[in-house]
């Protein structure tokens, strides 16, 4: 009886596994075709993906491109004078993006909201800025404002204004409502309310939000000159097509060496941030 | 009265910093602020915010979007091509993702401290993930469209490159989190090193991991919609192209597709993801 109850169960589940097997790859042959996927190219060619890779870490004479550091880094102050036009785009973008979440996401928040239709109207407008990837913004930003990095920055401001809006909101969902409910009770206004009652709990969690939103940023900074918006991208594209190996190279070391410089400041400065609010 | 104010006196001597002005106790937070806010300032001015263009740009922005509407495909057999092209950016989406967590699975492993086979190891794979995810997903696309020519396929290559470098670190994160006892209890009964795994590990982080994949999916559908910017399919090309020539409503037609392409997405794997785990929330990171 029982040993007919475990097989049942048995036999069950593994009828389960096997449909959604079955669905996964039914999935898998259909985008495999519409993707136009040809392994036997891949597997002819894939030597030129290690040859590229290793093509672009050799200098036009032949060497490796240690050897001759100056000459792999022959546009460096170039390279770091745009360098930091792309940081400082993040910089720009994340703040403004920051500024513009923080208040919409008051009026988004179910709790602090000063009317259910601002909340609906709020809520729908921070989906539509963050569905689009940064890069879509900065194509039309670019017919509008012309090249450079004005419409990067608007861009990176705009998709950020709606992920971080998003986070913000529901960390206020998530605050005590006693100290909101003191400061109403003392006949405050809406936004006397939101500055003694709400925005102390939530100050650090937004400042830790928005430092991973400005790593993100700096990421895609990066590649904003792919379509004229400013930054490095535009010379790293144009090395990539023009084939100028060791400078990909060079740009692309350059690119991820500030990246993880980033990274690791900003992650200290969260750890500090996390504590300090444990520990008050 | 009298005793009251010198025991006010008393307590200012003994806690100055409490009798300190506001601001003056909050002195470094008041200097990063202003730091911040002129550093604002200087971007703003030298990135060309103060330009009188900025003006012009908006109207500009204005009657680009006023041309947008209605969205309009302009005729059936465009509508067609912008369709398929929607199919193919799901189609690379998909794929990519399938074949950056397949790939990544074994690699999390590796690069999880309590699974891994040795430091070195542990400590060469986490910087090479590092290196994979610090390379944007557009410069993966143009190395592989090199390989295997333009078109989707280098898509899908592009996204499971950048993928490997996410799920790397995520799924060993998982690993990492997992509960110690299943793994002291199969070892207990002499299990060797991969039943440790198999039977310890996996079936703790398997749902949390395939919670991870949905999730992606999604996110690599609005990445696979502009991958297409530099030659590696989808429908990114069409709307590139259809900016370049200034067919707004062209453009606004395909971004409804893929705002409700995205949408449909989310919907469902929102769905799969709370059938896998039950109510419980998946930590996104």
């Amino acid at each position: 009886m029982l040993a007919q109850g475990y097989r049942d169960a048995v036999r069950a589940k593994r009828t389960r596994a096997a449909l959604i097997g079955i669905g996964v790859v039914v999935c898998i042959a259909l985008s495999a075709v519409s993707a136009e996927v040809e392994l036997g190219k891949l597997f002819a060619n894939i030597d030129k993906f290690a040859s590229y890779i290793g093509r672009i870490f050799f200098l036009e004479n032949g060497q490796p491109v240690w050897t001759d550091p100056v000459e792999w880094y022959w546009g460096i102050g170039r390279w770091l004078s745009l360098l930091g036009e792309t940081l400082l785009i993040a910089y720009v973008g994340t703040a403004l993006g920051a500024v513009g979440g923080i208040a919409l996401a008051f009026l988004a928040a179910s709790n602090l909201s000063p009317h259910p239709v601002v909340r609906a109207v709020t809520r729908r407008y921070l989906e539509f800025c963050r569905t689009f990837p940064n890069l879509v913004f900065a194509l039309i930003f670019v017919i509008a404002f012309g090249l450079g990095p004005l419409p990067g920055v608007l861009a990176i401001a705009i998709h950020t204004m709606g992920a971080l809006g998003k986070l913000f909101f529901e960390v206020i969902e998530n605050i005590d409502m006693k100290p909101v409910e003191g400061v109403v009770a003392s006949g405050a206004a809406w936004p006397t309310v939101v500055r003694f009652g709400a925005v102390p709990q939530v100050l650090s969690n937004f400042v830790s939000y928005t430092l991973l939103r400005f790593e993100i940023n700096v990421r895609e900074a990066s590649v904003m000159g792919f379509v004229g918006a400013g930054g490095i991208g535009q010379d790293l594209i144009e090395s990539i097509r023009k084939f100028y190996y060791s400078d990909v190279s060079a740009i692309l070391v350059l690119i991820i060496i500030t990246v993880a410089l980033i990274d690791f400041g900003t992650e200290r400065i969260r750890h500090r941030l996390i504590d300090a609010g444990t520990s008050a | 009265m009298n005793a009251r104010t010198t025991s006010i006196e008393v307590m200012r001597r003994r806690h100055p910093e409490i009798f300190m002005p506001a601001w003056r106790r909050n002195i470094t937070g008041i200097v990063v602020f202003i730091g911040l806010a002129a550093l604002l300032v200087y971007g703003l001015a030298d990135l060309g915010f103060l330009h009188p263009r900025i003006i012009e740009g908006l109207g500009k922005l204005v009657s680009v979007f006023a041309m947008m509407l209605p969205p309009d495909p302009g005729s059936v057999e465009r509508a067609i091509i912008y369709l398929k092209a929607l199919g193919e950016t799901l189609a690379i989406a998909f794929l990519g993702t399938l074949l950056g967590a397949a790939l990544a699975f074994p690699v999390g492993f590796l690069a999880a401290r309590n699974a891994t086979v040795g430091r070195v190891v542990h400590f060469l794979t986490r910087r090479s993930l590092d290196t994979l995810r610090g390379v944007d997903v557009l410069v993966w696309a143009l190395i592989w469209i090199n390989v295997v020519g333009l078109g989707p396929f280098a898509g899908v290559l592009a996204l499971m490159t950048s993928d490997i470098g996410s799920f790397g670190k995520l799924f060993s994160e998982a690993i990492e989190a997992a509960d110690k006892r299943p793994v002291e209890g199969v070892l207990s009964t002499g299990g060797g090193a991969l039943h440790r795994v198999r039977f310890g590990i996996l079936p703790e982080v398997l749902p949390v991991m395939a919670g991870q994949v949905l999730y992606f999916i999604e996110s690599n559908t609005r990445s696979a919609s502009i991958i297409g910017i530099v030659g590696a399919g989808g429908i990114g090309m069409h709307l590139a192209e259809q900016i370049r020539v200034l067919e707004f409503q062209h453009v606004a037609f395909i971004i409804v597709l893929v705002l409700i392409a995205v949408a449909a997405i989310d919907w469902v794997s929102t769905r799969l993801r709370l059938a896998l785990i039950g109510t419980k929330r998946v930590a996104m990171t």
